[in-house]
């Protein structure tokens, strides 16, 4: 689950982390008010889940109340196109207002769990302001990294390593150090699976300053922190992955049109090669998991059906733990209350494979039957094509 | 031969009064495999297929050898129950539980690797031994295990428990039995990583070749592919690939929390790439995996 900037700034600043003043608003005036409150010049940023945003024009300076009304005006309720939005962009709902301040560095500084150490790892780098991808693609060797040991946290002398590395004079690097714990308890304690702040400024007068912060957590981790997935913000999310989120299905919408159901990740994957190959694109990615049960079977069917982009599905089922008449019973559950008019594509195999067979053909559903994978991905292809 | 389990082990499941729980416990003891005892706390008494239920994981391997454990209870007490295992002398846990939170799964790997014990998934089906034992669901129904799972030289690894099964089907049509099929999880943080089971299969007599099942995200092939060139590895590698399609759409996440693609040590293409270097043959599709495996043995 990600975070808007002004929620992790605020988090931040629950564990110490130096962040901005600040205040998010959801209205013109509102914005105009806050503009007010923390004086002129000021930083109104849009807020929303993608980067890239100061290159979009989502990021401006105002001087007084005059431009930070008409930023506030272009900015809430229009689309910000970024280079990680697509093409349609992401509708502007809330505006951060913040206190401008002196830059005289731009620094970098990350942690994600690196999976070769199955670790928290910090990153700290010179170059800031600009994506650290690049970077690592460019100049590999200006990014420093410190691995966490899960029973220390971040010792102090890693965080002094870092500071003195990043080129801090003496009297920055306890602050610095201070700056980086804090974040590293936080990292830990929130379940976070990234914590980003780019550019972390040194400010004119010498201070430390988080200028942007972008964090994500550990899903599975949410459980454990009902406040922080109060912040959920459920309009930078795909509906249809929220309806999938309720059932527990796994499910990522896609652009093609053809769409895949299939029992456990490896075997979606697999599917979603194999209609690629039979000249294809699956419209998603969707997992019933081993476990399912006809309602949910049914609740993953109609979130298909809902895609208006679907000219055909795909089942795909190899029975493990899932039986394939429970899953024919889901099926026709969610085909009888939506009505299907799409073909519908099948491959069944293992546990009680026969009875999801009989209950399949005796529905008077039109069902196509497949093979095997490959047959049944072509079989799919060809029938999405023959649908206008 | 077989790695891991074999028949004669004995392991113990926590949390067995769940409902999948006690699936796995039937399929397991029809399959032939000893379970000395299952853990529910304030359940104790009760049995589950004439399984005596204990409250504490130290009630039964006080009074039993206990070879491994099924850990199988929700997400927010798996490390607890891990803990108590390995504090209680286990080696081999087996972790079915999904949905742990990635920072505890660092600690039971940490614990794990502190008292020398050996962590299976999580996220996982299992480990499976044809005509030995089975150790989690792997496979399903007893009946369904005979027919998908054949004993004979091929070792499986795969980050897909569903795919393990797809696979070893797939080899025992082909008349290629398997030594011992290990669903390994799909996190991005594991127990073990097939780097870390080869030397397993190495120094197992009956294992001629290997198959695994491979996806976009983490630097497990890589490390494979380093493993097999510095230990000059006998067994040839066979390895499916699935989500080659993910190359074209960096940062998603498809279900196995492993699949991040982060970066290009991660993409499908650079995978392929590293293993075919290091001698290990990709195969495209399922069904092509028989011929490769029979090419190299």
């Amino acid at each position: 689950m990600n975070i808007h900037e002004h929620q992790a700034k605020e988090l931040l600043r629950r564990y110490q982390v130096a962040v901005p003043d600040g205040e998010a608003c959801f209205t013109i005036d509102g914005a105009v008010a806050a503009a007010t409150r923390m004086g002129f010049p000021c930083v109104v940023k849009a807020q929303i889940h993608a980067g890239g945003r100061g290159k979009a024009g989502g990021v401006k300076v105002v001087r007084d109340v005059g431009e930070a009304e008409a930023t506030a005006r272009a900015l809430l309720g229009k689309p910000l196109v970024t280079h990680q939005t697509g093409p349609q962009g992401r509708v502007v709902r809330r505006l951060l207002v913040e206190r401008a301040c002196q830059i005289a560095r731009e620094l970098y500084l990350g942690m994600v769990v690196d999976r070769a150490t199955n670790r928290a790892t910090m990153m700290a780098s010179t170059e800031g302001g600009i994506e650290i991808e690049e970077v690592a693609a460019r100049t590999p060797e200006k990014i420093m990294r410190e691995t966490i040991d899960p029973a220390i946290g971040l010792a102090s002398y890693q965080a002094r390593r870092l500071a003195f590395g990043l080129g801090l004079a003496k009297e920055q690097v306890p602050k610095a150090v201070g700056f980086m714990t804090a974040l590293a308890r936080c990292f830990v304690e929130s379940d976070c699976s990234l914590a980003e702040i780019n550019p972390l400024v040194v400010t004119g007068d010498g201070g430390l300053l988080a200028l942007d912060a972008k964090i994500g957590f550990d899903d599975n981790g949410l459980f454990r922190h009902p406040d922080l997935r109060e912040l959920r913000d459920p309009s930078e999310e795909d509906p249809r992955e929220q309806e999938a989120a309720k059932h527990e299905l796994s499910y990522i919408a896609l652009d093609g049109n053809i769409g895949c159901m299939v029992n456990g990740a490896g075997l979606a994957m697999a599917t979603m090669d194999i209609v690629k190959s039979a000249g294809g694109t699956p419209a998603n990615f969707l997992d019933v998991g081993g476990g399912a049960t006809a309602e949910k079977v049914a609740a993953a069917f109609r979130i298909l059906l809902s895609d208006a982009a679907v000219r055909a599905i795909f089942i795909n089922i190899f029975g493990g733990i899932l039986r394939c008449d429970v899953l024919a019973e889901g099926v026709l559950q969610a085909a009888r209350e939506v009505g299907l008019t799409i073909p519908l594509v099948v491959r069944m195999e293992g546990t009680n494979v026969d009875e999801g067979k009989t209950i399949l053909a005796s529905s008077g559903l039109d069902i196509i039957t497949a093979s095997d994978m490959l047959d049944g991905a072509r079989k799919a292809v060809a029938a999405a094509r023959r649908r206008p | 031969m077989s790695i891991l389990i074999h028949r004669d082990a004995t392991f113990i499941v926590q949390g067995i009064t769940g409902r999948e729980a006690v699936n796995l416990t039937r399929e397991c003891l029809d399959y032939g495999s000893k379970i000395v005892g299952g853990v529910t706390p304030g359940r104790a008494g009760r049995d589950v297929y004439g399984v005596p239920v204990h409250d504490c994981v130290r009630d039964i391997t006080a009074k039993t050898h206990v070879d491994g454990s099924v850990v199988t209870v929700p997400p927010r007490f798996t490390r607890d129950a891990v803990f108590e295992a390995i504090e209680a002398g286990v080696k081999l846990l087996v972790i079915v539980t999904e949905r742990i939170p990635r920072g505890e799964v660092a600690q039971m790997v940490e614990l794990a690797r502190l008292r020398g014990a050996r962590i299976i998934g999580p996220n996982c089906l299992g480990i499976l031994s044809p005509e030995e034992a089975k150790m989690g669901g792997l496979g399903g129904p007893a009946v369904n295990v005979r027919r998908a799972f054949r004993k004979g030289p091929i070792g499986v690894m795969s980050r897909s428990g569903g795919m393990t099964t797809e696979i070893c089907n797939t080899l025992s049509a082909a008349g290629l039995g398997q030594s011992t099929a290990v669903s390994i999880g799909g996190d991005a943080i594991i127990g073990s990583s097939y780097a870390e089971l080869m030397p397993l299969f190495e120094a197992d007599p009956e294992t001629k070749a290997i198959v695994i099942y491979s996806e976009p995200g983490g630097r497990m092939e890589a490390e494979l592919a380093d493993w097999v060139r510095e230990n000059r590895s006998r067994l040839p590698i066979v390895a499916f690939m699935a989500g080659r399609f993910m190359d074209e759409m960096p940062g998603m996440r498809f279900g196995h929390a492993g699949t991040i693609v982060e970066g290009k040590a991660d993409t499908t293409a650079d995978k392929i790439e590293r293993m075919k270097a290091a001698g290990i043959s990709v195969a495209e599709r399922i069904e092509d995996i028989p011929a490769l495996v029979k090419e190299r043995l």
